[in-house]
């Protein structure tokens, strides 16, 4: 099995593994903050969009790679989750794209 | 682990007893599990961003917005409640909450499955109740969203529509699947669909955590020498925090 049963012998206990944890927490909590600040101050537009969209992703990247512990796999595990999700992306780009046209259309 | 042969057989790296990507058969089938729910949630997403533009935004001034179903509506004018506070308008407030809650449920997930790496099994027990109270928080919170979204304002809507082929006036309050006051009926029909998928996923995470909480604190994973089990729950956790991420996003602030 892999290694679960060799647990962490760390002289500190963890608490440079907790440090981290907490780091990351203010992270995310600061990205979220700005979140909201840019929500009511930009105007409704593409742009304000595009800005969410890059800073969800970038949430997204923390919550996956430190808290799931994603960055920290083997090569091939982290391959394995991140190449499907360009499906998705597909999906995204494509069904924009329709929705333009429907509203054209409308 | 290989079959006992006359001479010794070099293992490969894909032809079993090997873990090729250094995880757990359990770990591994979480993962991939947690494609498939990324799949379905994405997939209700991106169907949401269709309709939604396929709609006319309001295009004036935010001082100016009323509800109408001709055009998908401003997000903070329509999420401004907050619980104990009734009448003042504070827009997107009660969701920053929520989304603060998850994420530190998540945080205090994370400090669980660091405890279980080093066999501390109190600090599973503490970091596991507090993920569990975080989770009951966010669903209470949710529940008043509906509740909230539902009953609607004092001053509903005023609508018209064509009835049997004549055009009628009504006041629509609240919501429900087929009308609601906000917008067009996709808008509350969304809603529902979104945050009800994504609160049964926490329900479902909740109880989870509630089990892999009472295993911990009757030892079984102590006896058994690791906490692999909350590291599992742990995945599940995160991948609802993260489905949250995305819906807050779309949903309350674009």
């Amino acid at each position: 099995m892999a290694d679960i049963n060799t647990h962490d012998q760390s002289s500190d206990g963890g608490a440079a593994e907790r440090k981290q944890i907490w780091k990351v927490f203010i992270i995310l909590s600061l990205i979220t903050a700005l979140e909201f600040v840019i929500a009511f101050t930009f105007a409704h537009g593409t742009l304000k969009v595009a800005i969410f969209v890059g800073m969800t992703i970038v949430k997204a990247f923390y919550i996956v790679g430190e808290f799931m512990h994603l960055k920290h796999e083997a090569k091939s595990l982290i391959w394995s989750i991140l190449i499907p999700c360009i499906f998705v992306v597909w999906l995204l780009l494509a069904l924009m794209l329709e929705g333009g046209s429907i509203f054209s259309v409308r | 682990m290989a079959a006992t042969t006359t001479g010794t057989v070099e293992p490969k790296m894909w032809m079993g007893g090997i873990e090729p990507m250094k995880a757990s058969y359990g770990k591994l089938m979480m993962w991939f599990f947690l494609i498939s729910d990324t799949f379905t949630f994405s997939a209700l997403l991106v169907s949401y961003g269709l309709v939604r533009f396929s709609y006319t935004a309001y295009a004036g001034e935010v001082a100016d917005f009323t509800f109408s179903n001709l055009y998908w509506p401003i997000p903070e004018k329509v999420y401004e409640a907050v619980p104990f506070l009734h009448g003042i308008e504070l827009p997107l407030v009660f969701v920053g909450i929520m989304t603060f809650i998850l994420i530190f449920s998540s945080v205090t997930m994370v400090l669980a499955v660091e405890a279980g790496h080093r066999m501390d099994k109190a600090s599973v027990e503490k970091y596991m109740l507090w993920t569990i109270l975080g989770g009951f928080t966010f669903l209470g919170c949710q529940a008043w969203e509906w509740a909230h979204f539902i009953h609607g304002t004092e001053s509903g809507t005023m609508v018209r529509e064509i009835v049997n082929g004549t055009w009628i006036e009504k006041t629509i309050f609240g919501a429900n699947l087929a009308e609601n006051q906000y917008g067009p009926p996709a808008f509350a029909d969304f809603f529902f669909f979104i945050t009800g998928f994504h609160g049964t996923h926490v329900f479902s995470g909740v109880l989870l955590n509630i089990l892999i909480y009472y295993r911990s604190a009757t030892g079984f994973y102590d006896r058994r020498g690791h906490y692999e089990m909350v590291e599992k729950v742990g995945l599940y956790w995160h991948f609802v925090d993260l489905v949250w991420v995305f819906v807050f996003t779309f949903f309350y602030l674009v």
